[in-house]
């Protein structure tokens, strides 16, 4: 149970606060106790309190103090029936040392826009009560329409007793003549019903409310085939026996999580609103959080907002990595093959070697074959005849090159094959070949140096570069650093982001012909700025702010395995979808 | 099983060499040279096995059978010919393969496709609507165009050159079709899969470029969104190959996702 009066003083000292916050949750001054499930209004964002009054966002990521809800009284919800919005909320009997005589009350308006001159909320009607002792405390009320029946439901409670449903009529708002509640869980508050997929599912909020950073609030739900339950956890556990599986606990820098909400932005994307108890980077105050819901093996868990750093960024349909169209530049090949098997290493494939040195290196092996520490001799090497021939262009950079000591660990190994040297190459790429020609006990493994960006930025186009999806390797143009733009605003639950090449500031953007490309310098422009969802299986929806010459919504999309371009939503579509690889630690080995 | 297969029969006989008879002498390396020696004799008792007749000539399952040309190409049939039920495009001229040295398809980048797509290799490469026989010289080389249908979505030029009796590696091949369109189709794309790398021109103009070394995959790489308009609209290829084999796969893909069917595929302008 809440410690109701000290919560309601507290809100009207935080009106108009802002503070310096991190992206990683809401900004403006979001600070609220038991938010209710966020509606959409007239492109605004409303979420009410306890003690009266909400927040409101204009785009789901700022939000600040203004909506009103009179009444006062702990833990409303909201809902969207037809035109008109439903508010329940309760009034209390006075938490957990008063009394438990409580009233569950909803009421109409047409809008929640408190500018609106439609603002005006109906007369509070009486759906359930509780009185002074008995097995309930009837406050914290979660509204569910149902989508398969179009019933309304309302569940409250606390922990002082049982969380129980009652039934009310979704024209009126009035109690369903003769309906009896039910009982559908014990000791846990802030109850809500939601449906998915045939699943009715009751969360409720366990653990200690209202002690700053001590509280150990956390959100658990049971689920059932029916609306009225029983509401069972994961292990068989009946919420009437204080079953529920977490949906999401404190972490980090907040902690206890409560008042579970659920909103759906589309299909396969659903974000849930809670209240941390206390965010230690907001003074330790209750905020209103926004984060994914994933649903794993049919059940819902709190995804992580997104986190700036640097990735490969995948592609759910093919798994190629999204790059910049740019030659693919080739490195030096390192052990070889069958490295540590004792191959020595193929040596290079044509492309690899522009040297001739190295061209030589395949069919001048006889340094493997002579030496007596590579017992079975060298192969003379595919390429033997012609080295070089075959590779014109594969990489142009000396850079690349250069050290190239593909063949030493294979030569030092005497395992496997029993070191046969060197392959020679297969046409004079023969990265190896020099090194190949070590005795084999000397080689020693050494790191092999990663491909930088100065290796290569010099030969990328200057001006605009398109992109596409290919093999992952770790390259610079595929590594992505991804940062919030504060000053862009944002979306529910998230800042917009910048999608930047690691180490430059080349933006990826959309285009007006409906594809994606990217720009030498990253603007701020609309089209520039990202919109980064975790979707309810885990995977990403990224979509641009805006796409120049359209109002459509699109989203970053894959056309073919490689071909990246934007097109809508479709969540059952893998084409849609894409996996961030973080890539922040895979550092240069120089 | 295949690939090691492959790699023990391509292998032996160098092993043979630089093996057999430096390492003979240890017990260990004759307990291993007598496992290689099995699995050798295992698998060449398999490709000493003819295969089981003729049987369908289409079924490429059967093992040990050497493909045809007839396998994967027929004649061109009198009758108009369209998209498969999938969409892809049966119907080509293809040029005999243009010698081309590559010992590796590592070395095709964006640059080098462009670059040695760009070059002239005949006349009228990039304009023409050859015909069936109509021979062209390139270099030393006279080459032939033949017009054929696929008898699969995708066009095996492998097995075009090698039935042929044509160079198979390090090979640049051409090939031209044409797609009469009954009506203007707007936001195609163009769905490519090569083995190598290819460049594609609708009209006359770039439509998709597929670098460096890759694998043929449905719709591997596509287009930009494309026009197709009402009549007759050329469509060229250019595929590279090194070593390895080499097709092509070649549909276009409406808005919505799905393949363009009703259209005609013809050889003639």
């Amino acid at each position: 149970m809440k410690q109701y009066k000290n919560i309601i003083k507290g809100f009207g000292a935080l009106v108009g606060i802002m503070l310096s916050q991190s992206a990683m949750a809401q900004i403006g001054a979001p600070f609220i106790h038991d938010p209710s499930t966020i509606v959409e209004c007239d492109g605004k964002y409303y979420t009410f309190g306890t003690g009266g009054g909400g927040l409101i966002s204009e785009d789901g990521w700022t939000w600040n103090s203004g909506a009103q809800r009179p009444g006062g009284g702990a833990a409303p919800d909201a809902l969207k029936i037809g035109d008109r919005y439903l508010v329940a909320y309760s009034a209390t009997g006075g938490g957990l040392g008063g009394g438990h005589a409580g009233r569950i009350l909803v009421m109409w308006n047409k809008t929640l826009d408190p500018e609106s001159p439609d603002f005006k909320f109906s007369e509070p009607i009486e759906v359930a009560k509780s009185i002074q002792d008995e097995d309930c405390d009837a406050i914290d009320a979660g509204l569910l329409l149902d989508p398969k029946t179009g019933r309304l439901w309302v569940t409250y409670g606390t922990y002082f007793g049982h969380i129980r449903m009652v039934e009310i009529d979704p024209k009126t708002g009035e109690r369903i003549k003769g309906n009896k509640a039910k009982n559908v869980a014990i000791d846990c508050e802030a109850s809500d019903l939601i449906y998915k997929d045939g699943w009715y599912y009751l969360l409720g909020t366990h653990g200690t409310c209202c002690d700053g950073g001590n509280s150990t609030y956390n959100i658990v739900c049971g689920r059932s085939k029916n609306v009225t339950g029983p509401f069972i956890d994961n292990v068989g556990r009946d919420m009437l026996e204080g079953g529920g599986r977490m949906v999401i606990a404190g972490s980090g820098r907040t902690w206890g999580a409560g008042h579970f909400g659920r909103f759906v932005v589309a299909e396969g994307v659903e974000k849930m609103s809670l209240h941390w108890e206390a965010d230690l980077d907001q003074g330790g105050r209750s905020v209103l959080a926004i984060r994914p819901i994933i649903w794993k093996n049919g059940w819902p868990i709190g995804g992580e907002l997104f986190k700036e750093g640097t990735y490969e960024i995948e592609s759910e349909r093919r798994g190629y990595s999204l790059e910049l169209v740019v030659d693919f530049v080739r490195m030096n090949r390192g052990g070889g093959m069958f490295g540590g098997g004792g191959f020595g290493g193929f040596g290079g494939f044509g492309g690899g070697a522009q040297r001739p040195a190295n061209a030589q290196g395949g069919a001048q092996r006889p340094a493997n074959a002579q030496g007596g520490q590579a017992p079975a001799g060298g192969f003379p090497g595919f390429g033997a005849g012609a080295p070089g021939a075959g590779a014109p262009q594969g990489a142009q950079r000396p850079a690349n090159a250069q050290g190239a000591p593909a063949g030493a660990p294979g030569a030092g190994a005497p395992a496997g094959f029993g070191g046969m040297g060197g392959f020679g190459g297969f046409g004079g790429g023969a990265a190896g070949g020099a090194q190949a020609q070590r005795p084999a006990q000397q080689a020693a493994p050494q790191p092999v140096a990663s491909q930088t960006l100065a290796d290569v930025i010099e030969d990328w186009p200057k001006g605009e570069i398109r992109v596409r999806m290919a093999d992952y390797m770790g390259r610079p143009h595929q590594r992505w650093t991804i940062t919030a733009v504060p000053e862009a605003g944002g979306y529910l639950g998230g800042p917009y982001y910048k999608i930047i090449i690691a180490g430059t500031n080349r933006a990826l953007a959309a285009t007006a012909d409906k594809e994606v490309t990217s720009v030498p310098r990253f603007t701020g422009a609309p089209e520039q700025l990202w919109r980064i969802d975790q979707c309810t299986d885990g995977t990403y929806r990224i979509m641009p702010k805006a796409v120049p010459g359209t109002t459509e919504e699109l989203v970053l999309m894959s056309a073919g395995d490689c071909t990246p371009t934007l097109g809508k939503w479709d969540f059952n579509s893998d084409n849609c979808k894409w996996n961030f690889k973080d890539m922040s630690k895979d550092i240069t080995v120089r | 099983m295949y690939g090691i297969s492959f790699f023990i029969l391509t292998f032996v006989p160098n092993m043979q060499t630089n093996i057999f008879f430096t390492t003979i002498n240890t017990k260990t390396n004759m307990k291993a040279l007598l496992a290689i020696a099995v699995a050798s004799l295992f698998c060449m008792s398999a490709y000493a096995n003819p295969g089981d007749g003729d049987g369908d000539k289409n079924d490429l399952t059967k093992e040990n059978v050497q493909p045809t040309l007839a396998d994967y190409f027929s004649p061109v049939s009198k009758n108009v010919a369209k998209p498969d039920a999938k969409g892809f495009i049966r119907r080509w001229l293809l040029l005999e393969p243009i010698d081309k040295p590559n010992r590796s398809n590592t070395v095709f980048t964006d640059t080098y496709i462009r670059e040695n797509f760009s070059q002239q290799y005949f006349p009228g490469q990039f304009t023409d609507i050859p015909t069936d026989g109509k021979t062209e010289r390139v270099g030393e080389q006279e080459l032939k165009w033949h017009a054929f249908d696929a008898t699969r979505y995708n066009v095996k030029l492998f097995r075009f050159a090698s039935g042929l009796e044509k160079q198979v590696y390090g090979v640049l091949f051409w090939a031209v079709t044409i797609i009469d369109s009954p009506e203007d189709v707007s936001n195609v794309r163009l769905a490519v899969g090569s083995n190598s790398a290819s460049m594609w021109w609708l009209n006359g103009e770039e439509a998709v470029i597929l670098s460096g070394d890759r694998r043929m995959v449905v719709d591997d790489v596509m287009s930009g969104r494309l026009n197709l308009k009402k009549g007759k609209n050329v469509l060229r290829g250019a595929v590279i190959n090194g070593p390895g084999m080499s097709d092509f796969c070649v549909r276009f893909i409406k808005e919505n996702g799905e393949p363009l069917t009703n259209v005609s595929v013809t050889l003639t302008k």
